[in-house]
Order: structure tokens, then C-alpha cells, then sequence
């Protein structure tokens, strides 16, 4: 059964499924790759995002992707409070990872509760004029469904490794991640600078819970589902490196879809974090991670 | 020990202030007793149901109640865990002593409940699990889910049924499940019912619930070229693959059969045109084929009080067999003038109902005596319209034939 | 705790577990009992990797279902009694343990904890496809009919969890107190420094894994009895491997009573609510009180009160 053509759909339709993963990941590669701070909490935060689309695309008829970017600032605001108060009680007092994983496990329990209080446990999904039309390019189709989610995510991601590597503020995150006294020796201040960096990871995910919903329906308890993944993505990729999360999202969205069309898709997340498991065993430091 | 028994005296006591709706009781009140998922990944669906159910219980109240006593629900949410249900029935029993039992709803959540039921020799009227009662055999179980006497093979008769009665008939069939108990259950009905009529199984495979994108799944199944796709999934599968199906351009004849979800009218709205030719099972929908007393008005009843509670708007799937589950529960304790549960069961086993879902009579083993599971096809579904499927006309019922409104259109895809 | 104290608790505990299945007949008690023991087994299990020595364990939901498939494989094909069945997760959880101390053996940190997690989804996708166990549909464990001299089945699970939990308990201690328990806390404090100063950190972290593994493995064996219809939904569940940590967190890690009071306090109160309040504000709570107990108590409820007893201290 191995055609040429469904292998290059399959091949495309897991580049296309990676692509938006990396939307998922890239708040966590910013917080936990390069932070080293465990934001469990980060795929209930996405879902967030995906009822703000959902809002207010069905009272406006707005289009998701935009009000993605729209809600970004606010989602970045919360981020930096929410960063604040784990500050004051985990890393003032040098209690991080253990304490600040049961930490974000709460906010992340809290948060989907609230949004079931609120608007309760049904089906939310969006309307937008790509959603349906698909293009062909030979034998390859391109359902804009999921190309359009990828293409932000890729802009998204070049945005941010843009942001990280050429701003200011973005080396100093990436500085205080790797040597925090050194950067206090030199007069600036890592804790609002980790705070910009939190906040940058929940604006994010704004952005890829517009995407989410994008490609399917959305129920408060769905962030569940991609907590295994976004973690996954981090560490394959390699703690602390943008190109490396894009990759290993490219990658794991390709497998999923290889074995999906191949061998059966009941096998796909055996695989996929079967994956994860081998590079963790041969190369912890991840693809592209620093070691 | 004395102040474990006030603690729990004085639990049960909370229980019932926090259940209890303002009721003018001078007499003790006839309580029944459930577990019903309001969250997790049914919720939606149990929700609906409770809303029905309340329905019920207040209707009976001003007609005056059971044997002239009013009627309590008692009920705890089960979160969609069946860890939790045996817990809660045992408190529904021993602690709050309730008169009679339900079910929640789904298989996971009533299989845990039936070694309690079973050995205190209980009625339990149960809400949409399939084939739950085949291990168990349970004498005084009662599904109003009109799966019908054989549930998995019933399930997909009717599918099968049409595509053969076509011509010329389909040879081949693509099964494809979520790996869920449902799903799992409807595809393993679809496969005996393909070998009996004699189509080709040319693929049948399962995926993960957690599935984001179903187009490599879709597109496996084109490079079979089957002439008919059967698919078991829940909602938001459902979607996926309706939308995957309709983006690469699926060239079967016949799509559909056990897709949970289709039934809901977000969904419904959400997909609008792509749903066109798709058939797919349901139990009841608004064709005047099914117009059953009572059922209009409980419907409007329903679309009150659903209102802004987060849960579908309609109430055409779960909502008529919630009421109705209960419905011949209480018609029973009626006409037995009783609440003994032998008794109830012999009723309830010989007689034909009459409730806002039509005509129910159950069959030896707690399952209908004659399926009533439709097909129905998706018909000139406009976009963007949440009303029109409030009326007839988008579905139409092709299967059994006593219900029939309409004729299939086949191929499915024009 | 001294020795004589500490087993004299444990026979009290026991013995009023015995007297309490010959005075309460409500069944609900025993089922709510056997929540919260069942959670304090697992977390008492937990906190020997995560607190004793550090490593902490995202897949604990992965050990209990392998503890709860293993029943059901034994039932299936050969119908044992829950003794043996509970021996047999012990040796196979154990095993698994073992493994993945093994392929875990340079990961520190947030990796490890990864790793887990990825080892979780991996064997929760294995048992959804075997279907010998039922796979994803499912599989039936019709309650016994024989429940010895106990009054009711549920009773007979109960004291079974008692014992198990009871027992899990000594071992903890034992562990802790223990120069393995010491070369354990010099691994969580720093594992460098440790094996310079000559612990042998290998033989000591594959000991915890095993150990947990065991454990959890029996948390979750008489699981189908207690459930009647297991399926990897309901055996992988997410709050499962969430109580293991939180309790341990919120009661305190570095002791070995810190996961039993955790267990004691969240478990009650989630036993509490879910029958008296709607169960989104279980949920709730359950985030609530993580958040709270973190914030305001990191060392736990255990450190509170050695805290407190220190500064009260002449």
C-alpha cells in the first residue's frame, strides 16, 4: 500500500500537524526550556485562548487567528501576574521545580473549572471562511483548516526566535537562563526579566488556542490531552532552543501521521513518545539542546 | 462509633438540603437516587439529561406526585469516573435511603453500579449503555435506550441493511473506531453485520480519542477505495472526520453510522452543508414520523430551561429517553401502587409504555423487544443555521421502515 | 518516631479497623475508606522516589493500571484469588520499576520526570490495544461471591487495604530511618557530592524505583474488584497520578508520615465533597488546596508541625 502519494500526503499532513504543535510548545520552550520553571499549567491557558476566539468570533463573527493576536497582550499581562505570585512564594525562597509543579497543577485545575462554571461542558467550535477549502498542489492537498494554524505558528515561532536572539530583552532571558548572577552583576534585574519571559509564553498561547480551535472543536478539559505532547516537544527538541522545539514538533507531527496512515493510528503516541523515551536514553540533552 | 453514625447522619441531612428542591412535603417524600456525569468527557450529555429529569420530577409534583407522595431526586455527580460509582450508590442506599434507583449515563458509568443493584435485588432503569447488561444478565435491568434485543449487532442493522438494498449493492466496507468503549462496541456490531451480508472488510482499524487530525485517517481509508466507511466515534472525532472526509474528497457511497456527536446542535450548525448525504444512527429527531405525545412539549419545556446552562440547546438526543427512563419507572409505581421492586419488575416487563418517546416495551433481557434505532440522513442543511434543524426536513429517517420519511439518496457524495 | 510507639500505633490502627467491620454494617463507610486508603498507599509509594530521594514521577497512573491489568489478566486466564493476584502486580510493577531505574539511569531532574510520563503513554497504548484485557472496551470483574467472614465484599477490600497500607507504611519507615534511607536523602540533597563521598547511588535509586513500582502495582491489584468494569480510562486516570504527588506535597515529603496525613486531609476532603457538592468544585478544591498548601506550607503539613515543635522546644 506504500503509493507515492499517500506518502507525501502523509509526510505533508504531519508537517502541517507539527507545525501547529509547535504553536502549542513554543510557550513552554520559553518558560520551561529556557526558565527551567514547570507550567503545567500552559495547555489549560491555551484552552483560555481558544474561548476567547470562540467568544468572540460567535458574538462578532471576528476571525479566530485575528483575535489570537489581538487577546495576545492581555494573555501576556496575566502571564506576567501569574509569574509574580509564583515568584513571591516558590522562587524568592529557592523552593522551585517540585513545589512549583504542585503549584501549577492547581492554577491548572482552577482554570478549567472556571471556564466549565462559565460556560459549561459543551462542544465550542468556530466559523471561519478558509475552514472547509482545500488546496492541491500535484497529488498533495492542502486543507487550509491546517495549513493556516501552521503558517502562524511558523511566523510565530520565527517571531519569537527573531525576538530572543536579536532584542535585547530576548538575550537577556536567554542570558539569565543560562548564568542569572552574572547578569545581576551586570545591573539588570532577572526577575522582571523573567517575568517578561512568562508573560511572553502565556501570549503565546493566546495564539495557539485561537489555532486549536481552528482545527477543532474545544471543551474545558481538552488541555489535558497536550500536556504529555508540549512537554514531549520541549525536551525532543532540546531545553532551551527555539529551532529545536520547531523541529521536534516537524517531527513528531510527521510521525503521528506516518504511523496513522501506515500501521494504525492506535499506535501513533506509543510511538511518538516511544520516541521521546529513546532520545531521553541516548541523548538527554535532546536535539539540539545545550548539554 | 456513636459520632460516626451523627457524622454521617449529618451528611446524608447536607445532602439532602443541597439536593432537595423547596417542596411543600407534609408527607415523606418518594426519592430517587443516581449517579450522572456533570463533568468530564461526558458531561455534556449528562447534563442534558439532568435538566430532562428535572423536567420529569416537577411535572409529577403538580400532577401530585407518586402515590400521592412527592417525588425527590437525589443525585451525586459521578465526574465521568466509574471509581466513583460504587461509592455512590452504596451512599445513595445505606445513607440516604432512597426508595428507587437510575442509572447514569454511559456503560463505563453503569456496569459499576450493577453488583450493588444485583445483590440488593433492585429495579434500575438505565440511560444509553451499550450492551452493558450482556455479562451481567440482569433480570431487573431496564435500558431505554432503543439499542434493541441484540444491542451491538442492532446498532449498525440498519446501515448495513441500505447500503445492500442498493443497486448496484456496495462490496466493500471501511470500519473505523475511536478506541472507546462505545466506539469499540458499535465496530465490532459493524464488522459481524458486514460478514453476514457478505461485504469485503477492506479496512478496519482504531485510533487514539486524542487524535488531532483525522486526514492521514481518511486518506488511509481512500487508498482502500471501499464503497461504504462506517465510522464509530465521539464528538469531537466526529467532526474531525466529517471535516477530513469533505477536505480530501472521500469517494465512498455511504458515510457515517456511529458518529456520537452529529446529534448535537452546535456541531449540527458548525458543519451545516458538509453533514449533507451523511447517514448516521439517532433516536429521535423532529420528522412526522416521530411526533409522539407529549414529546413537543417537553422539548419547549426543555429549550427553557437550557438556556444559558452551557449545554446543546435542542435536547433532541438524550433529553426525550432521560424523561422517559423515568417515565416508566414512575407509570410503573402507579399502577403497582407499590414501591416493592419485585413487583415494579414484573411490570415493567410485560407491559407496553406509553411515553413521550412512543411506545416502549422491554425485552427479557432489559433491552428493547424491537430496535428502534434510525437511520437518518442528513438532507439540505443550509450554513450557518442553528433553527432549521429545530424542525423537519434535515433528517430524514430512512430506517425502520415504520418510521421511514423519506427515501436514501445514494451515492452519498455528488 | 521510636520503635515501640510506631508499631503500637500501627497495631491500634489495625485493630480498629478489625473492630469497625464488626460494628458498621454501611457499606458506604468501607467504600470511602478504601478511596482514601488506596490514595495513601499510592501516595506513600510516591514519596519514596519523590521525596526520599528526589526523582520526581509523572507516571504513577502508569504502575496502578499495570497493578489493576495484571488482575485481569490473571482472572481471565486463570482465576486466582486476590492474594496471589496481588503478589503477581507486586513482582511485575516491581520488575517495571526496576526497568526504568535502569534506562533512567543519567537523567536527572525535569528529564526523569519526563521520561516517566512518556513511559506512562507508552503502556497506557499497549494496554489499549491488548486485547486480551479488553483493550479499550473494557473488561468485566464480577464481584465474588465468597467474602470470607466479613459482612459484605467491600468490607473484605477494605481490610485488604489496610493491611497493604498498613504494611506499606513499616516499610516506608524502615526505608527512611535506615542507612539506605540516609544514602537515599544524601542523593536528593545532592547527588554529586554523594557519590563522591562513596554512596552507591545506582544500587540505591534502582531499590527506590523497585520499591515504588511494588507498591503501586499493589495500590491498584484489588482495583477491578473495587470498579467491576475497568478500562484504561478509568485506570490511567489523570487524578491518580495528581493525588500521588499532591498528597505527598501538601502532608509533607521529607517524612515518612507526610504522605499518610496528605492522604488523610485530601482524601477525606475529596471523599467530602463528592458526595455532598457538585463535583466541579472537587475539581476545584483539589486545585485550591494544592495551590494554598504549596504557597503558604512548601514543607508540608509534617514540617509545620516539626517546625513548630522545634521552636517550642527547650
Amino acid at each position: 500500500m506504500l503509493s507515492a502519494d499517500l506518502l507525501a500526503n502523509a509526510v505533508v499532513a504531519g508537517i502541517l500537524l507539527g507545525g501547529f504543535y509547535a504553536a502549542v510548545a513554543i510557550g513552554l520552550a520559553i518558560v520551561f526550556g529556557q526558565l527551567d520553571i514547570v507550567n503545567i499549567a500552559h495547555p489549560a491557558f491555551i484552552i483560555v485562548g481558544a474561548y476567547v476566539a470562540y467568544i468572540l468570533n460567535s458574538l462578532f463573527g471576528f476571525d479566530p487567528v485575528l483575535t489570537g493576536l489581538a487577546a495576545a497582550p492581555a494573555f501576556f499581562l496575566c502571564g506576567a501576574l501569574v509569574y509574580r505570585i509564583y515568584f513571591l512564594a516558590f522562587e524568592r525562597t529557592g523552593q522551585e521545580s517540585l513545589s512549583g509543579l504542585a503549584f501549577f497543577f492547581g492554577v491548572m485545575f482552577i482554570i478549567e473549572v472556571s471556564l466549565i462554571l462559565v460556560y459549561g461542558v459543551d462542544y465550542r467550535l468556530v466559523q471561519a471562511g478558509y475552514i472547509g477549502q482545500t488546496w492541491t498542489i500535484g497529488f498533495v492537498d492542502l486543507p487550509l483548516r491546517m495549513l493556516v494554524p501552521c503558517a502562524i505558528s511558523v511566523a510565530l515561532t520565527l517571531g519569537v526566535y527573531l525576538y530572543m536572539s536579536r532584542t535585547f530583552m530576548g538575550r537577556a532571558i536567554q542570558a539569565v537562563a543560562q548564568d542569572r548572577l552574572a547578569l545581576q552583576l551586570m545591573g539588570a534585574d532577572p526577575v522582571r526579566i523573567k517575568q517578561w519571559a512568562f508573560g511572553l509564553g502565556i501570549a503565546t498561547a493566546a495564539i495557539a488556542g485561537s489555532l486549536l480551535i481552528v482545527i477543532g472543536p474545544v471543551e474545558p478539559s481538552v488541555g489535558r490531552l497536550y500536556i504529555g505532547r508540549a512537554f514531549a516537544i520541549v525536551v525532543l527538541g532540546g531545553m532551551g532552543s527555539i529551532p529545536g522545539m520547531f523541529v521536534a514538533a516537524l517531527l513528531l507531527g510527521v510521525i503521528e501521521s506516518i504511523v496513522a496512515t501506515f500501521f494504525g493510528p492506535s499506535w501513533a503516541p506509543a510511538v511518538s513518545f516511544g520516541v521521546l523515551g529513546l532520545t531521553l536514553a541516548l541523548r538527554p540533552a535532546g536535539l539540539f539542546g545545550r548539554s | 462509633m456513636h459520632r460516626r453514625h451523627w457524622l454521617f447522619a449529618a451528611v446524608g441531612a447536607l445532602a439532602l438540603g443541597f439536593t432537595t428542591p423547596i417542596a411543600t412535603a407534609q408527607q415523606k417524600p418518594v426519592k430517587i437516587g443516581f449517579s450522572m456525569a456533570l463533568t468530564g468527557g461526558l458531561a455534556g450529555g449528562g447534563k442534558a439529561a439532568l435538566i430532562a429529569m428535572e423536567i420529569w420530577r416537577d411535572d409529577v409534583n403538580g400532577k401530585g406526585g407518586l402515590l400521592g407522595r412527592p417525588v425527590e431526586l437525589v443525585y451525586y455527580d459521578d465526574a465521568t469516573q466509574g471509581a466513583n460509582v460504587p461509592g455512590i450508590y452504596t451512599k445513595l442506599l445505606e445513607v440516604d435511603k432512597v426508595d428507587l434507583v437510575v442509572s447514569g449515563y454511559g456503560t463505563n458509568l453503569i456496569a459499576p453500579a450493577m453488583p450493588i443493584i444485583m445483590r440488593k435485588k433492585l429495579v434500575f432503569p438505565a440511560l444509553f449503555g451499550l450492551g452493558a447488561n450482556e455479562e451481567f444478565k440482569y433480570d431487573r435491568y431496564f435500558q431505554i435506550m432503543p439499542a434493541g434485543p441484540e444491542p451491538k449487532l442492532d446498532w449498525s442493522r440498519g446501515f448495513f441493511e441500505l447500503a445492500m438494498s442498493q443497486n448496484p449493492k456496495p462490496r466493500s466496507v471501511a470500519i473505523v473506531a475511536a478506541d472507546a468503549e462505545f466506539a469499540l462496541n458499535a465496530a465490532e456490531g459493524a464488522r459481524a453485520n458486514a460478514k453476514k451480508v457478505g461485504l469485503n472488510i477492506v479496512y478496519d482499524k482504531t485510533y487514539p480519542p486524542a487524535t488531532t487530525d483525522f486526514t492521514p485517517i481518511v486518506r488511509a481509508i481512500q487508498a482502500t477505495s471501499p464503497d461504504i466507511v462506517y465510522v464509530g466515534s465521539y464528538p469531537p472525532d466526529s467532526v474531525g472526520m466529517v471535516k477530513a472526509a469533505n477536505e480530501i474528497g472521500l469517494k465512498a457511497k455511504m458515510f457515517g453510522g456511529g458518529m456520537v456527536g452529529l446529534q448535537f446542535a452546535a456541531i449540527q450548525k458548525n458543519l451545516g452543508p458538509l453533514l449533507n448525504g451523511v447517514v448516521n444512527y439517532d433516536f429521535w429527531v423532529p420528522e412526522p414520523t416521530l411526533t409522539f405525545p407529549g414529546v413537543n412539549e417537553f422539548l419547549a419545556k426543555y429549550r427553557v430551561a437550557a438556556k444559558d446552562k452551557g449545554v446543546d440547546p435542542f435536547g433532541h438526543y438524550l433529553p426525550p429517553y432521560a424523561y422517559a427512563y423515568l417515565e416508566v419507572l414512575g407509570q410503573a409505581v402507579e399502577a403497582t401502587k407499590s414501591l416493592d421492586h419485585g413487583k415494579l419488575a414484573a411490570y415493567m416487563h410485560k407491559t407496553t409504555f406509553d411515553t413521550v418517546v412512543g411506545k416502549v416495551k422491554f425485552g427479557k433481557n432489559g433491552e428493547w423487544a424491537r430496535t428502534r434505532t434510525l437511520q437518518v440522513q442528513f438532507r439540505n442543511v443550509q450554513a450557518d443555521n442553528l433553527d432549521q434543524f429545530a424542525g423537519p426536513g434535515k433528517r430524514i429517517v430512512l430506517y425502520p421502515k415504520e418510521w421511514k420519511s423519506g427515501d436514501i439518496v445514494y451515492p452519498f457524495k455528488q | 518516631m521510636r520503635p515501640a510507639p510506631f508499631w503500637g500505633s500501627l497495631i491500634a490502627a489495625l485493630v480498629a479497623g478489625v473492630v469497625l467491620t464488626e460494628t458498621v454494617a454501611n457499606e458506604y463507610t468501607y467504600n470511602a475508606l478504601y478511596v482514601v486508603l488506596q490514595a495513601m498507599l499510592m501516595a506513600i509509594a510516591w514519596n519514596i522516589l519523590g521525596g526520599f530521594t528526589g526523582y520526581v514521577n509523572f507516571g504513577s497512573a502508569g504502575f496502578f493500571a499495570v497493578g489493576a491489568y495484571t488482575t485481569v489478566a490473571l482472572h481471565k486466564g486463570f482465576g486466582l484469588p486476590l492474594p496471589l493476584m496481588i503478589l503477581a502486580a507486586a513482582v511485575v510493577c516491581g520488575l517495571i520499576g526496576l526497568g526504568l531505574g535502569y534506562l533512567t539511569l543519567r537523567l536527572k531532574g525535569v528529564y526523569f520526570a519526563i521520561a516517566t510520563l512518556a513511559m506512562a503513554i507508552v503502556i497506557e497504548t499497549l494496554v489499549n490495544n491488548w486485547s486480551y484485557v479488553g483493550g479499550a472496551k473494557g473488561y468485566y470483574v464480577l464481584t465474588p461471591e465468597q467474602h470470607l467472614w466479613f459482612d459484605s465484599y467491600i468490607q473484605m477490600l477494605f481490610m485488604v487495604m489496610l493491611l497493604l497500607t498498613l504494611a506499606a507504611v513499616a516499610v516506608s519507615r524502615a526505608l527512611s530511618s535506615s542507612r539506605l534511607g540516609r544514602g537515599l536523602a544524601a542523593i536528593r540533597d545532592d547527588e554529586v557530592a554523594a557519590e563522591c563521598a562513596g554512596v552507591p547511588t545506582l544500587r540505591l535509586k534502582l531499590v527506590s524505583t523497585t520499591v515504588m513500582g511494588a507498591m503501586m502495582g499493589v495500590a491498584g491489584a484489588p482495583f477491578p474488584y473495587f470498579v467491576t468494569f475497568v478500562d484504561p480510562l478509568s485506570a490511567f486516570n489523570l487524578f491518580i497520578a495528581v493525588n500521588a504527588i499532591a498528597m505527598p506535597m501538601i502532608g509533607g515529603t521529607a517524612h515518612w508520615l507526610g504522605p499518610v496525613v496528605g492522604a488523610v486531609l485530601v482524601g477525606s476532603v475529596q471523599e467530602v465533597v463528592k458526595v455532598n457538592v457538585s463535583s466541579e468544585l472537587n475539581v476545584l478544591l483539589v486545585g485550591i488546596m494544592l495551590v494554598a498548601f504549596i504557597t503558604l506550607a512548601p514543607q508540608g503539613i509534617v514540617g509545620l508541625a516539626r517546625g513548630y515543635l522545634r521552636r517550642r522546644a527547650p
